[in-house]
């Protein structure tokens, strides 16, 4: 069987990489010459968080997440399982409990407990959400990982190769199957596909050390902090109705820099190394889908769950393709009819 | 029961924000649930020039209802003139829901520069609903400036918190007994809601209330549902409160009422 992966943002590398390790001959064609900064997948914070992120996104995410974890487990660059912690400070309490009522698998934490975990946060919250069963890795790290092994896994990979609208609009000419990963460029034929757009920074200092990311919870600015090793912290991120996939906005930056410095107040005098934006490619109801029309499965919509999705995505794009087996939830239809015969 | 604004009829007496919901089309189901027929819009927060946040918009325009934009997050008059001046040739109206906040915790009116740009804006044709505080003195600014809807405060943006000075609301009532008053802001729970149009306030706006709840759709439908029942008992005439605890008439077993 003969497939070809358009895109290698995490969706296509999960599904390249998927399609490879059954057995399939997979070519991966992309426009970048790799894993890049024009890719949403370069942007992303890499926090495995399936439970935390139950609190705004329906269960569909929850399964594909917990699915997903298996997969990342696997890998020879494996996740820091530290969990994450999620913190509010006192006058925004109620907003910790709400989070805890609309979540499961977390440990509620008094101050001692948080300084306990986090020693750089020692006494200035006095509580705190675990949630000791996630992790979170690199995601730059991981995307070259995947780039990389799928040569081994004897996969040829085009780069610099930008495949026409006519090419993509037909049925592959040189494959069996072709699974189109292009994130927000396949607007073009995933006509309800939207932009949101999310602006991210990335601080360096070796005055705060933390062992896992930290979620801020804030009714207008809520911010995660993600530790990366060599005193880098991913701090993110806008969310946005918008596809603009670039100017950071001054506002947006002064937004993320306060909820960090609330966060710990050396962060303050933290070098701003990294200012990234894009724009998240959307369903209306934010949910992944596949969808198929003739000989192309199109994996997208994975909005704010790339690193969470896309494995999970990725074994079910090639169940439908290698088994015929078709999944309610994350599939669609949005040419004529998928049903096999 | 309709309620006139500006000239446009409207049978709903809620009215709805669309930020911060979970998803396009939770909030979709919310507004159909909520039979609101006008929605506010914050142009600064989901769109960047040249009409970047185009796909939400039209998500928003399929639901059928009218849109009232709004100048969220505006601190200066120059702002919120500018905004509105945008909101006017992307949506294509004169209504304009004017905030001008003037501190960052509360995200209160600064009632100053509301009423300015209040007076810019009437100046050039919009229809404006400003945000205030209860203050009837800004109340007459607006109104004079050329406002002919009012819509104070409950509580601060966002806080759930209800109708923090009943009081002075009812006062605000009493004095303008023919401008439409449209409590905003602060609103949590749908009894806040019932509450403000049982003292006679003509509609409710809220956003955070339903778009941050666990299910918003069925929120925003027991909204729906408090918003009449309290608009149903307003136009009832209501039973007034009594005093039970002083009794009118002889207690069994004594002669005489404690007052003689």
């Amino acid at each position: 069987m003969k497939v070809e992966v358009v895109g290698c943002g995490v969706a296509g590398l999960c599904a390249a990489t998927t399609f490879a390790e059954r057995g399939c001959e997979v070519r991966v064609v992309s426009k970048s010459n790799g894993p890049d900064a024009s890719c949403c997948s370069w942007w992303a914070g890499g926090m495995l968080a399936p439970w935390c992120e139950m609190e705004s996104a329906e269960p569909l995410i929850g399964i594909l997440g917990a699915e997903s974890m298996v997969f990342w487990h696997r890998l020879e660059l494996k996740p820091v399982a530290n969990g994450t912690l999620v913190v509010a400070h006192s006058r925004d309490l109620p907003d910790l409990r709400q989070f805890s009522r609309r979540t499961t698998n977390w440990d509620w934490f008094d101050g001692a407990a948080v300084a306990d975990l986090e020693p750089d946060l020692a006494g200035r919250f006095s509580n705190g959400l675990f949630f000791s069963g996630e992790a979170h890795f690199h995601p730059r790290d991981v995307l070259e990982l995947l780039f990389a092994r799928l040569e081994a896994l004897g996969a040829k990979i085009e780069v610099g190769r930008g495949m026409s609208t006519e090419e993509l609009a037909g049925d592959p000419r040189d494959a069996d199957w072709r699974i189109d990963c292009r994130g927000l460029a396949a607007r073009d034929v995933l006509t309800d596909l939207r932009g949101v757009k999310g602006e991210m920074l990335v601080l360096e200092t070796d005055e705060v050390s933390l062992s896992r990311p930290v979620r801020l919870l804030h009714p207008r600015i809520p911010v995660y902090i993600v530790p990366r090793g060599d005193n880098r912290f991913m701090v993110g991120a806008t969310m946005i109705e918008s596809d603009e996939r670039d100017r950071a906005t001054a506002r947006s930056v002064l937004e993320l820099l306060s909820a960090a410095h609330a966060v710990h107040p050396s962060f303050g005098e933290a070098e701003i190394v990294e200012i990234g934006v894009d724009a998240r490619p959307a369903y209306p109801d934010n949910l992944p889908r596949l969808r198929q029309r003739d000989r192309t499965i199109f994996i997208n919509g994975l909005y704010r769950h790339g690193f969470l999705a896309a494995p999970a995505l990725a074994r079910r794009a090639a169940d439908w393709v290698l088994e015929g087996k078709q999944f309610d939830g994350a599939v669609d239809t949005v040419h004529g009819d998928w049903r096999a015969a | 029961m309709t309620l006139t604004l500006y000239g446009t009829e409207v049978t709903s007496r809620l009215l709805l924000g669309t930020a911060r919901y979970p998803s396009p089309a939770v909030l979709q189901r919310a507004i159909a649930a909520s039979g609101t027929e006008i929605v506010t819009v914050s142009l600064r927060r989901e769109s960047g020039p040249d009409r970047a946040g185009q796909a939400f918009w039209s998500l928003i325009r399929e639901a059928g209802v009218h849109v009232l934009p709004n100048t969220a997050g505006c601190k200066t008059v120059k702002e919120a003139v500018t905004t509105a001046q945008m909101a006017r040739e992307l949506f294509q109206t004169d209504w304009i829901k004017l905030e001008v906040i003037g501190e960052d915790d509360t995200l209160q009116p600064d009632p100053f520069g509301l009423v300015e740009a209040a007076r810019i804006l009437c100046t050039e044709g919009f229809q404006v609903f400003p945000y205030m505080t209860e203050d009837l003195i800004v109340a007459d600014r607006l109104l004079a400036a050329g406002c002919e809807v009012l819509m104070p405060w409950g509580s601060p943006i966002g806080s759930g918190r209800g109708l923090n000075n009943v009081y002075a609301l009812r006062t605000l009532r009493a004095h303008f007994p023919n401008v439409p008053l449209v409590v905003d802001a602060g609103i949590g729970l749908p009894s806040h809601a019932a509450a403000a149009m049982e003292f006679g306030y003509d509609a409710v706006l809220l956003n955070t209330a339903v778009a941050k709840a666990g299910e918003p759709e069925q929120m925003a439908r027991a909204f729906a549902q408090a918003v009449v029942a309290g608009r149903v008992a307003f136009l009832a005439d209501p039973m007034e409160a009594r005093d039970m605890a002083a009794p009118s008439t002889p207690v069994v077993g004594r002669p005489f009422s404690a007052r003689d």
